[in-house]
């Protein structure tokens, strides 16, 4: 049966159901409903946890840490600042292989201070080792949450994993969601147990020194473990799907790809304009599609390009920028096409920095400007009124 | 990994300098708990050295995250032992340099102890960032001679005073206080003994000369460790519940000069009697705050085993 709740109630109601013995967070807009709701679960007792309220993200991400080091499942919620303050501890974390879950309610970065979407903060922390799972709606964030404990805890993975999620828009909004029930849960994650861990009758040191004779294959084992990560969500995708009765999750989604000329790629909550554009505009006739990225880490590279080796106009749209440089996915992919036959003409498109409304109306103007030339990269919707007199 | 050692929980075979302080402070520490604990480790000179890759000297379990997180570390490790039912059968210990503890990890500390974890904060009181080439810290002495605050035409060392850690941690409510020092080991015992019989966040700082960046020979660790006691710049002190309970008397106190002379750290200070009398008033003024002098001659209490 369907419920209808907000994003971050939805995403309590997932963590919930796979029992974390311990939770830490600190409040930053705008994440808070999601633990405000696990505080009150935790007060009534409709989740036996230690809620561990601290002085700053940089000690929740360490608490979570030391809670999976002693063979605990754990919880911690964050945007914005508050990953960035974390951003020691979130590569820590990952480098001492310790699958923590994580949700990113994703927001842009400070300066100019603004608590509105974009994907800033989590490309920020991309090359950490982390997971990086991306929502489009409600259902598929309480999806991912539970499908993120079972790749991280993954004897073989051993990796923590970030669901995003577009702040205010997922974690705020509205949707009917199907909540699993605890049998469900229960038979697709089993309890978290660890190889190793913090214990007094096998006591073993956590966190070493370790020189040049030893560090690079430390690292390059988490650069490894990333491919076994691709080859694992598609299964899990479609173990989820026996057990749930719903496709949720995987590499990439394609959406009306096939014999598609233009195809815009996103990842998020975008996906769904992108997609009732998509509808729009097949109707007219015209061919085009979306292929959403929902794993942003690893990087599905294989499956973006069999997806999109046909294609010939394909436009990134990105909420996240390199400043500087080209944006990151953009970079990326097209790094996919490089030294490819026929590479498909790839253009750039930032677009929503801060929250800036995403219409219909720009999706369809990214389409129509997919011609056989390249853009090299533009920002969508900028107000010349508010720039300078050098930028016009 | 695990250490291959002897009786110890803190074996051998680290690779600390000679006649470092904080080595065997730690094991001092550790023995006292036994092998039911977990101890959390900022980073600097003690995890450096002892937890060199892919050796260990640790023979509990230990983990070392960053510089600044061990208490946040440990209070996920309690959580989690809490939440596992088995919390009241393990010592849970934080552990840090001076820099870690007073200065980059105070934060986590402070929220910490404020949520009232059942933890052991032991600082190794080095009063530098020795991990890094002695660097000034909070918690280093005033006039000292640090690579970041060095003497010169300008400068007559480090220019400010130890940032006064216990109260600090007396202010936050716990529910015991101690400072100890190297020079008297079976002290360190007895203080860890008692803060782990007590339930609740507890602090315990220890003095721990280091050869390398005081630049004293390291074959006098135990007695530079002794003087700064005996001249009044470190008192041995305890609070419990916030009452002070526990002073360390001394028979007979030392100028301060007594303590200064065998240190490089020091060495500008011996030709200036100014800066000798102000570092006097230091001790004076922790001579009188505590009472650290024994009034009458029949009780002497200065000895290594004797009660505080
Ligand atoms: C965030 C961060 N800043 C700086 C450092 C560099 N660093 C490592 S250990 C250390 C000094 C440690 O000093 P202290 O805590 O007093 O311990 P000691 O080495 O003196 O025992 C410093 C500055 C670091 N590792 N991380
Ligand atoms: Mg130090």
């Amino acid at each position: 049966m369907k419920e209808l709740l907000e994003g971050s109630q939805a995403v309590a109601e997932a963590v919930r159901l796979c029992k974390p013995g311990v939770i830490s967070a600190y409040p930053i807009t705008p994440q808070t409903h999601i633990v405000e709701e696990l505080a009150a679960m935790v007060a009534e007792g409709k989740l036996r946890a230690e809620f561990v309220n601290v002085e700053s993200e940089h000690s929740a991400a360490s608490v979570v840490l030391g809670a999976v080091a002693t063979g605990v499942r754990a919880f911690t919620a964050t945007s914005s600042q508050g990953l960035l303050l974390m951003t020691e501890v979130v590569f820590n974390i990952a480098g001492m292989r310790l699958p923590v879950v994580m949700t990113c309610a994703n927001r842009s970065v400070s300066a100019p201070l603004n608590i509105w979407n974009d994907h800033q903060d989590a490309i920020t922390v991309r090359d950490s080792g982390w997971v990086q799972l991306h929502a489009e709606n409600i259902q598929e964030a309480l999806d991912l949450h539970i499908q993120a404990y079972r790749i991280g805890e993954g004897p073989k993975i051993m990796l923590p994993v970030m669901v995003n999620m577009d702040g205010f828009i997922l974690t705020h909004g509205l949707e009917p969601v199907d909540i699993p029930s605890q049998e469900q849960v229960d038979s697709f994650l089993p309890p978290y147990n660890p190889l190793y861990k913090l214990d007094v009758e096998n006591p073993l040191t956590l966190g070493p020194l370790v020189d040049p004779d030893y560090y690079m294959e430390a690292r390059f084992a988490i650069h490894d473990t990333h491919k076994d990560v691709l080859r694992l969500i598609p299964l899990i995708r479609d173990e989820f799907q026996k057990a749930f009765g719903r496709s949720s999750g995987g590499l990439v989604e394609e959406y009306r790809v096939k014999d598609a000329e233009k195809v815009i790629v996103a990842m998020g909550s975008v996906c769904g304009t992108i997609k009732d554009v998509v509808d729009i505009l097949r109707q007219k006739g015209k061919k085009v599609g979306l292929l959403k990225i929902i794993t942003y880490r690893p990087f599905p590279s294989l499956e973006i390009y069999k997806a999109l080796k046909d294609v010939p106009r394909v436009a990134i749209v990105e909420k996240a920028v390199s400043l500087g440089s080209y944006s990151p996915l953009l970079s990326e992919i097209r790094s996919v096409f490089c030294g490819k036959k026929n590479p498909p003409v790839i253009s750039g498109f930032v677009i929503g920095l801060g929250g800036r409304d995403i219409t219909i109306d720009s999706i369809k103007e990214i389409f129509k400007r997919l011609t056989a030339k390249q853009i090299s990269e533009e920002y969508i919707d900028l107000k010349p009124e508010l720039l300078g007199d050098e930028f016009v | 990994m695990t250490a291959e050692t002897s009786k110890h929980l803190f074996g051998s075979g680290h690779t600390a300098c000679a006649g470092c302080g904080q080595a065997i402070a730690a094991r001092l520490v550790v023995d006292v708990t036994g092998k039911n604990t977990i101890i959390a480790n900022n980073t600097g000179c003690l995890e450096v050295f002892s937890t060199k890759y892919p050796e260990s000297a640790w023979g509990v379990p230990w983990i070392h995250s960053l510089f600044e997180n061990a208490a946040a570390v440990a209070s996920g490790v309690e959580a989690a032992l809490k939440y596992l039912g088995t919390k009241d059968k393990i010592t849970v210990i934080s552990q840090a340099g001076d820099g870690g503890t007073a200065d980059i990890g105070l934060q986590a500390l402070s929220g910490m102890w404020e949520r009232g974890h059942d933890i052991l904060s032991v600082c190794y009181d080095n009063e530098a960032y020795m991990n890094t080439g002695i660097q000034r810290s909070g918690l280093t002495p005033f006039d000292t001679n640090t690579s970041t605050t060095p003497i010169g035409s300008q400068s007559a060392g480090n220019p400010r005073p130890k940032k006064p850690m216990p109260e600090i941690a007396v202010a936050h409510g716990l529910v015991y206080v101690a400072t100890a020092s190297v020079g008297y080991p079976r002290d360190i015992e007895n203080k860890v003994k008692k803060a782990v019989s007590i339930k609740g966040p507890k602090y315990i700082q220890i003095h721990v000369p280091c050869p390398l960046g005081w630049r004293h020979d390291p074959q006098i660790t135990y007695d530079i460790g002794k003087l700064a006691v005996e001249t009044g710049l470190y008192p041995l002190i305890e609070y419990e519940y916030g009452k002070l309970t526990g002073v360390r008397k001394l028979s007979k106190i030392k100028p301060v000069e007594e303590y200064l002379k065998f240190q490089g750290r020091f060495k500008h200070i011996l030709s200036s009697p100014e800066q000798i009398k102000q570092i006097q008033a230091i001790a004076d003024s922790n001579i009188e705050r505590y009472g650290l002098k024994v009034e009458s001659v029949s009780a002497p209490q200065d000895k290594e085993a004797g009660p505080l």
